[in-house]
């Protein structure tokens, strides 16, 4: 078996054992399926309240995602103004710290008095939750590109943007990716949260109604969906990164003497 | 020591520096990194320029590309002030500053898709027509079946061959060259010197080479300019009458060997002498 193939079976028995042991430990000491279901129940609750929680999962997997594509939109258009002049990146630092440390839970409320309860502020809380991480690894790919790489350009009298597409953005690629791996999940994040606060649809608001009904198998059923949607969505910017950036990840090759 | 022997100006000056002076930092931090510096370079020479560290020859070199301006003087490429005529310049530095995400023939063709008139031309029409002269190139320097390569697969000599290859597949009026075998070992050094003679026996682009090796100099250059420095200026400036192709045997012969000899002996003599206390 080589190592890879290895890897991926502990993984996979890491993750089965978790649940064998959370269903262990319950039926062990007895625990309430008030306080923590069985991974048991969850399942059964998932197959039976399915088609009733088909809607809102899709709901939230669209909120999530057009937060989300707004959010790699300004991120880049933001990551790469910040990133193409050092006076920028120093003057506009400071702001934009300032805007990521600020709670987004403290958003939702102005969101909601501006748009209404609803998906408009759903989505705009995952994007905001996005945008900063994106931010900053553009601008940091950008900023620290080889002045020599550049050099090679401004010599055959290349434009700005010559540089920006030709070796800027390439250069920065990947940067940007580990960046929509961290993004993506808290896109999900966002709009968990506003559902939560402000909304008569998706996962967040099922979660909300049914813990005020102490139905907590449901709880849970959506916190396992949601864990789902996550992992998918990352599983794919992940392929997609190793399809585009293969080329900053080589470390099993060797140069040739 | 006498001045510089200049060539006069003449239909086939193409480059030329008229009192080039340029200073860097401000007050007591100013340097002065050329000093009223003079040289004509005709088309289609190929002129070395040696001298001891920090002389300021690759400030000539960014000169005549316009990257850097001159404080004082002038500088005029192909008849006129340096910018002003848009003329085609390859370059090649001691890092061979491939792009990673790129294979190697990308990489190659990368000024075709930024210089005109190729860029305008770069589109599905012609791009098949660049990929072969692409890989022409590229076999002529010896790396025939390399263009699918990424840079991060291929040594260091290979990487410099095909940082050559990027420098002239535009066909440059202009070649700079700024110590571009100064990395390498030295029998992949000698090997690349023949290419380079050879590339540009046919293509016969005016080069500009900056170099430390003397060698180097009388084995590719027509003509070698020696630099002082502090301020930086050209002191010497000799024809070197070999005949093409030279060959790495040409360079073991006495006449050879006494020219770098007094080469060599002009720029440890343009030393600034350590002061005594």
């Amino acid at each position: 078996m080589s190592p890879q193939a290895r890897r991926k079976v502990w993984s996979a028995v890491l993750i089965v054992g978790f649940f064998v042991l959370w269903e262990a430990l319950c039926w062990l000491f007895n625990v309430s399926d008030i306080i923590v279901p069985k991974p048991s129940q969850i399942i059964v609750t998932l197959w039976q309240r399915g088609p009733a929680l088909w809607p809102h999962t899709l709901q939230t997997l669209y909120t999530t995602l057009v937060g989300f594509g707004f959010g790699i939109l300004i991120g880049i258009s933001l990551g790469v103004l910040i990133g193409s002049s050092k006076l920028a990146y120093d003057v506009a630092y400071p702001l934009l710290v300032g805007f990521a440390s600020i709670p987004k839970v403290a958003v939702v409320p102005i969101f909601v008095l501006w748009f209404g309860a609803g998906t408009v502020p759903a989505v705009l809380t995952a994007m905001i939750m996005c945008i900063f991480p994106i931010v900053v690894n553009v601008a940091t790919g950008l900023a620290t590109t080889e002045p020599e790489l550049e050099d090679v350009m401004r010599a055959l009298r290349a434009t700005k943007a010559d540089i920006l597409w030709n070796v800027g953005l390439p250069r920065t690629m990947p940067f940007f990716f580990a960046s929509l791996k961290v993004s993506v999940t808290l896109a999900f994040v966002g709009t968990v949260i506003s559902e939560t606060v402000a909304s008569n649809r998706g996962i967040g608001n099922v979660m909300m109604i049914a813990s005020s009904n102490f139905d907590v198998p449901l709880v849970f059923a959506g916190l396992i969906i949601l864990a789902f949607l996550g992992v998918a969505l990352y599983a794919i910017f992940s392929l997609i990164e190793s399809k585009i950036t293969g080329w900053a990840h080589r470390k099993d090759e060797f140069a040739m003497g | 020591m006498t001045t510089a022997t200049e060539l006069p100006r003449t239909e086939d000056t193409f480059i030329e520096l008229e009192n080039v002076t340029l200073t860097y930092g401000r007050g007591d931090k100013q340097v002065t990194a050329l000093g009223l510096t003079n040289l004509r370079v005709n088309q289609g020479d190929f002129v070395a320029l040696v001298g001891p560290s920090g002389c300021g020859k690759s400030t000539i070199l960014k000169l005549v590309t316009g990257l850097i301006k001159a404080s004082e003087g002038y500088v005029y490429v192909a008849g006129r002030e340096v910018g002003a005529t848009p003329i085609r310049v390859g370059m090649a530095f001691q890092n061979p500053t491939m792009l990673p995400w790129l294979t190697v023939r990308d990489n190659v063709m990368m000024p075709l898709k930024i210089v005109p008139p190729f860029r305008q031309e770069y589109g599905a029409k012609k791009k098949t027509e660049f990929r072969d002269r692409a890989d022409a190139l590229l076999k002529e320097v010896g790396l025939a079946n390399f263009g699918d390569k990424h840079p991060w697969q291929l040594s260091g000599g290979m990487l410099q061959r095909a940082s050559l290859c990027r420098a002239l597949i535009h066909e440059p009026q202009l070649l700079l060259l700024d110590e571009p075998f100064g990395a390498l070992d030295q029998f992949t050094r000698e090997e690349l010197w023949a290419v380079m003679q050879e590339l540009w026996m046919k293509l016969k682009p005016t080069v500009l080479l900056v170099t430390h090796d003397l060698k180097e100099a009388g084995y590719l250059a027509t003509r070698i300019c020696v630099m002082r420095t502090r301020p930086g200026q050209i002191v010497d400036d000799a024809a070197v009458p070999f005949p093409r192709p030279r060959t790495i045997d040409m360079s073991y012969t006495p006449t050879f060997v006494s020219m770098t000899q007094r080469l060599r002996e002009l720029i440890v003599s343009q030393r600034p002498v350590k002061e005594t206390v």
